[in-house]
C-alpha cells in the first residue's frame, strides 16, 4: 500500500512537471504566470534528485556509509570537522552561490524566457549537479584534495597545470566582468554609489568588533552590520537629495573603475579579519535573506511574465550580446546550469566537513539544485518587466544610440514598445536619473526585484527596494572580487615561488605587494577596457567568462570521467562523459565563432578589422577615434585568449583520452589515489548517544 | 515549538561560526584530556582561537561566482 501510494505521488509529480514544462514551452503570445516556472522547476528537481542523483550515488559512485570520511579520520577541530549535513549544506550553498546565477539568466533573457529556463533546468539536473556531486565524492575519497591535485595525481602533470592555469584565468575574467557590473550599477547614481561605498566602512567596523571588541561574537557583530547596511540604503536617499553631498558620489564609470581597482588591491593585502571576513558574513546573510524573500514574494505575488517565450534575437542579432541561440545561451548561463567553479569548492573545501558519504547526494546534487532555482528566480525577475523596458535598460549606447528618443524608437521598432515617459517615470520611481543603457544585468534585475518586492510588500518603497537590490548584488560581487583577488595573489605567489622561492612566501611584503598588483592589473585592464567600450563591455567579457567557466567544468568532468574509467566503471562513465561531450561541443563552437565569425558583433578579429578600417577611413567620431587603438588591441587580445582557452580544453580532453585508452588496453597508468577503507565510528557514536 | 526554535538557533550559530569556540573546547576535551601521553598545551583563549580560525578559514578558494 505504502509503495503504491509513493508510486502514485511520483507519478503525480511527473505529470505536474511535464505539464508545467510543456505549458511554458508551448505558450505563445499570451502572458504566463511565474508560478508555472516554479512548479516546473520543483518537479524537475524532485524527479532528478529522487531518480537520477540517488541512482548515481548508489550505482555509479557506490557511496559507502560505513566508510570514515576525511573529516572523521583527520578531525582536528578546525578545518577538518565532521559536521551535521544541514550545516554542511548551508556552507556549501553559501560558497557556490554568487552573483553568477543572477547575471547570466538576466542577459540570456534577450532570447526570450524559454531557452534560458530549459537550459537552467536540464543543464543543472543532467550536468551541473552531477559535476558537483561526483567531484565532491572523488575529493572525499582522496582526503579532500583539490581539483588541481586530483588532476595531477590521476591524469598527469599536464592535467594538473592546465587546471591551475584555467583557475587563474577564469578568476581574472570573472573579477573584471563582475567589477563592470558594479560600475554600471553605480555610474552617475549617487544613491547606489553611497550605499555600495558604505559597505566598506561597515565591514571594517564589523571586523574590528569581532576581532578586538567582542572576539568571536560573530552573530552579534553581523546583526549590527546588517542593521547598518539597511540604514545605508535609506541614507543613500538623503545623500541623493542633498545638493553638495550628491556631487561627492556622482561619478563617471571610469572614476568608479579606478576606485574598484584600488579597493581590490587594498583587500588583497589587508589582513582577512579586517575586510574580507566581515564582508563575507554580511554578504552571506544578505544573500540568503534576499533569496528567501524573493522566493516568498514570487509565490505570494505570482507575477506575470511579459517577455515572449522566444524573441527574434535567437538569430544572433541581440542587442545585449551578439550570437545565435546555439551556442550562446549555453555560454551566457554558466552558473545556474553548470559551473566549473563549483568543482573548486566541492573539492578541497566541503569534503573537510562531510561526516558521512551518504550525504554527498544531498549536498553536492542538492546544493546545485538550489543554485539552479536561484537562476530561475533571476529569470523570472528579468522577464516580469515589459520587454521594451528590459531592452531599454540593457541595450548599450553603441547599439541603440545615446539619444533617448532614438533609443525608444529603435527598441519599439523591434516590436517591444516603450516610451521615453515610461522610462522616465520608472527611473523616477526607482530614485535614479536615468535607466537607459544600464548594461550588465544588475540594474534590470534590481528593477525586476523592486517591482516584485514593491507589489508584495509595499508599492511606496520602490526606490528603497531598488537600491536594496543594488546593494544586495554589489555586496557579494565585491566579496567575490576581493576573495578572488586574494586567491589569485596566492596562486601567483605559488607559481612565482617555483622560479624564486622567496616570492612564494605569502607573508613577505614585497612579494605580497608585487603579486597583488599583478593580479589587480590583470583584471583591472579588462575592467578599464570594458568601461571605455561604447558597446558596454559586458557583451565581450561575459561570453569570455562563460567560455572560461565551461572550460573549467570540462576539466572537472575530464578528471571525473578519467577516474570512473580507471576504476573499471566504463559502463557508467557516460554519467560524466555525456555532459563533457556536450560542454566540449558548446565551448568549442562558441570559441570558434568568437574567433572566426565574420559578424563584427560576434567575431573578435572581424570586429578588430572593421574598427581598423573605419579608423583608417576617418569615419569615426573624434571621441571614438581616440579609444579605437585600445579597443583594437583588446579585441586581438580577447581573440588570442579564446584560442588559448580552447586549446587548453582540448589538451586536457586528449590527456584524459590518452589515460583511458592506456587503461583499457591494459597498459600502465597512474594508480588510483583513493585512500584506504577505514570503518566509520560516527554511526555507532550517534546510535549510542 | 520552543524545541524547534532552539534547534534552528543552534543551526544558525553553527553555520555562522558563532559557536566555533565552544565546538573547539568540546573537541579539545574529547581528544586531549583523554590521551595521557599527549604532550598537551592548554586550550587557546577565545580571542586567540578566533584569530587562528578566521585566518585558516580564508586560506584557499572559499567563494564562487
Amino acid at each position: 500500500m505504502n509503495q503504491l501510494l509513493k508510486n502514485a505521488i511520483w507519478l503525480l509529480i511527473a505529470l505536474l512537471g511535464a505539464s508545467a514544462v510543456g505549458g511554458i514551452a508551448l505558450n505563445r503570445g499570451e502572458n504566463i504566470n511565474a508560478l508555472w516556472f516554479i512548479a516546473a522547476a520543483l518537479c524537475v528537481y524532485a524527479i532528478g534528485y529522487r531518480f537520477y542523483a540517488t541512482w548515481i550515488a548508489a550505482t555509479v559512485l557506490s557511496v559507502d556509509e560505513t566508510r570514515a570520511t576525511p573529516a572523521e579520520r583527520l578531525d582536528n577541530g578546525r578545518d577538518f570537522v565532521p559536521t551535521n549535513k544541514w550545516i554542511v549544506f548551508g556552507h556549501h550553498f553559501a560558497a557556490i552561490a554568487g552573483p553568477g546565477p543572477l547575471v547570466g539568466p538576466t542577459l540570456a533573457a534577450q532570447f526570450g524566457y524559454l531557452p534560458g529556463t530549459l537550459w537552467i533546468l536540464f543543464g543543472a539536473v543532467l550536468g551541473g549537479c552531477v559535476q558537483d556531486m561526483v567531484t565532491l565524492f572523488l575529493s572525499t575519497r582522496r582526503n579532500a584534495k583539490s581539483l588541481g591535485q586530483m588532476a595531477r595525481d590521476e591524469l598527469g602533470p599536464l592535467g594538473g597545470s592546465a587546471a591551475l592555469i584555467a583557475t587563474l584565468a577564469i578568476m581574472i575574467i570573472l573579477i573584471a566582468v563582475l567589477g563592470l557590473v558594479v560600475v554600471n550599477a553605480m555610474k552617475h547614481s549617487p544613491w547606489a554609489t553611497f550605499t555600495v561605498s558604505a559597505t566598506i566602512p561597515i565591514a571594517l567596523f564589523v571586523g574590528v568588533y569581532m576581532r578586538y571588541f567582542r572576539p568571536g561574537q560573530v552573530l552579534e557583530a553581523s546583526a549590527l552590520g546588517v542593521v547598518l547596511l539597511l540604514l545605508s540604503v535609506a541614507g543613500g536617499r538623503f545623500v541623493d537629495e542633498h545638493e553638495t553631498l550628491r556631487l561627492l558620489f556622482d561619478h563617471e564609470g571610469l572614476t568608479l573603475a579606478w576606485w574598484i581597482m584600488a579597493y581590490g588591491f587594498a583587500a588583497a593585502i589587508l589582513p582577512v579579519w579586517l575586510l574580507l571576513a566581515p564582508r563575507d558574513y554580511l554578504s552571506t546573510y544578505m544573500k540568503l535573506g534576499t533569496i528567501t524573500l524573493l522566493a516568498v514574494a514570487i509565490i505570494l505575488l505570482q507575477p506575470v511574465v511579459k517577455m515572449p517565450a522566444i524573441t527574434q534575437f535567437i538569430d544572433g542579432t541581440g542587442p545585449i550580446f551578439g550570437g545565435k541561440l546555439f551556442p550562446f545561451v549555453f555560454i551566457t548561463i554558466a552558473c545556474g546550469a553548470i559551473s566549473g567553479f563549483h568543482a573548486l569548492i566541492a573539492s578541497g573545501t566541503t569534503p573537510k566537513l562531510l561526516s558521512n558519504e551518504r550525504d554527498i547526494c544531498m549536498i553536492g546534487y542538492g546544493g546545485m539544485l538550489l543554485e539552479s532555482f536561484v537562476a530561475i528566480m533571476a529569470m523570472i525577475a528579468a522577464t516580469v518587466l515589459d520587454p521594451g523596458v528590459f531592452f531599454a535598460i540593457n541595450s548599450s549606447v553603441g547599439v541603440v544610440g545615446a539619444d533617448t528618443a532614438d533609443a525608444v524608437a529603435k527598441i519599439s521598432s523591434w516590436g517591444y514598445p516603450v516610451t521615453v515617459e515610461q522610462m522616465q517615470n520608472l527611473a523616477h520611481q526607482m530614485g535614479e536619473a536615468t535607466l537607459f543603457a544600464r548594461t550588465g544585468g544588475a540594474p534590470s534585475l534590481a528593477v525586476g526585484m523592486a517591482s516584485i518586492f514593491g507589489s508584495a510588500f509595499g508599492e511606496g518603497l520602490l526606490a528603497l527596494w531598488y537600491h536594496f537590490a543594488i546593494m544586495f548584488e554589489a555586496i557579494f560581487i565585491l566579496t567575490t572580487l576581493d576573495a578572488g583577488t586574494r586567491v589569485g595573489r596566492f596562486m601567483l605567489q605559488d607559481m612565482l615561488g617555483n622560479i624564486w622561492p622567496k616570492m612564494g612566501e605569502t607573508s613577505w611584503l614585497p612579494s605580497v605587494v608585487f603579486s597583488s598588483a599583478l593580479v589587480v592589473s590583470g583584471w583591472g585592464y579588462f575592467l578599464y577596457i570594458g568601461v571605455i567600450d561604447p558597446n558596454g563591455g559586458v557583451n565581450i567579457l561575459w561570453p569570455l567568462f562563460g567560455i572560461a567557466n565551461q572550460m573549467l567544468a570540462s576539466i572537472a568532468l575530464c578528471v571525473a570521467t578519467g577516474i570512473l574509467i580507471k576504476s573499471g566503471k566504463l559502463k557508467h562513465a557516460w554519467v560524466t562523459g555525456l555532459p563533457l561531450i556536450g560542454l566540449v561541443i558548446i565551448t568549442t563552437t562558441a570559441a570558434w565563432q568568437k574567433i572566426a565569425s565574420d559578424d563584427i558583433r560576434i567575431g573578435f578579429f572581424s570586429a578588430a578589422n572593421d574598427l581598423t578600417d573605419k579608423l583608417a577611413a576617418g569615419v569615426l567620431s573624434p571621441a571614438k577615434a581616440a579609444i579605437a587603438p585600445q579597443l583594437i588591441f583588446n579585441l586581438h587580445l580577447d581573440a588570442w585568449l579564446t584560442v588559448f582557452f580552447v586549446s587548453l580544453l582540448w589538451l586536457i580532453v586528449f590527456d584524459m583520452l590518452r589515460v583511458c585508452a592506456r587503461y583499457l588496453s591494459g597498459k600502465s597508468v597512474l594508480p588510483l589515489t583513493e585512500s584506504a577503507h577505514s570503518p566509520s565510528r560516527l554511526v555507532e557514536d550517534w546510535v549510542r548517544d | 515549538m520552543s524545541g524547534r526554535l532552539k534547534v534552528f538557533w543552534q543551526m544558525v550559530r553553527r553555520l555562522s561560526g558563532d559557536d566555533a569556540y565552544e565546538q573547539y573546547l568540546k573537541h579539545y576535551a574529547r581528544h586531549h584530556y583523554a590521551d595521557a601521553d599527549h604532550a598537551c598545551h592548554l586550550p587557546l583563549s577565545k580571542a586567540d582561537f578566533f584569530r587562528q580560525w578566521q585566518d585558516e578559514k580564508w586560506n584557499g578558494i572559499k567563494r564562487c561566482c
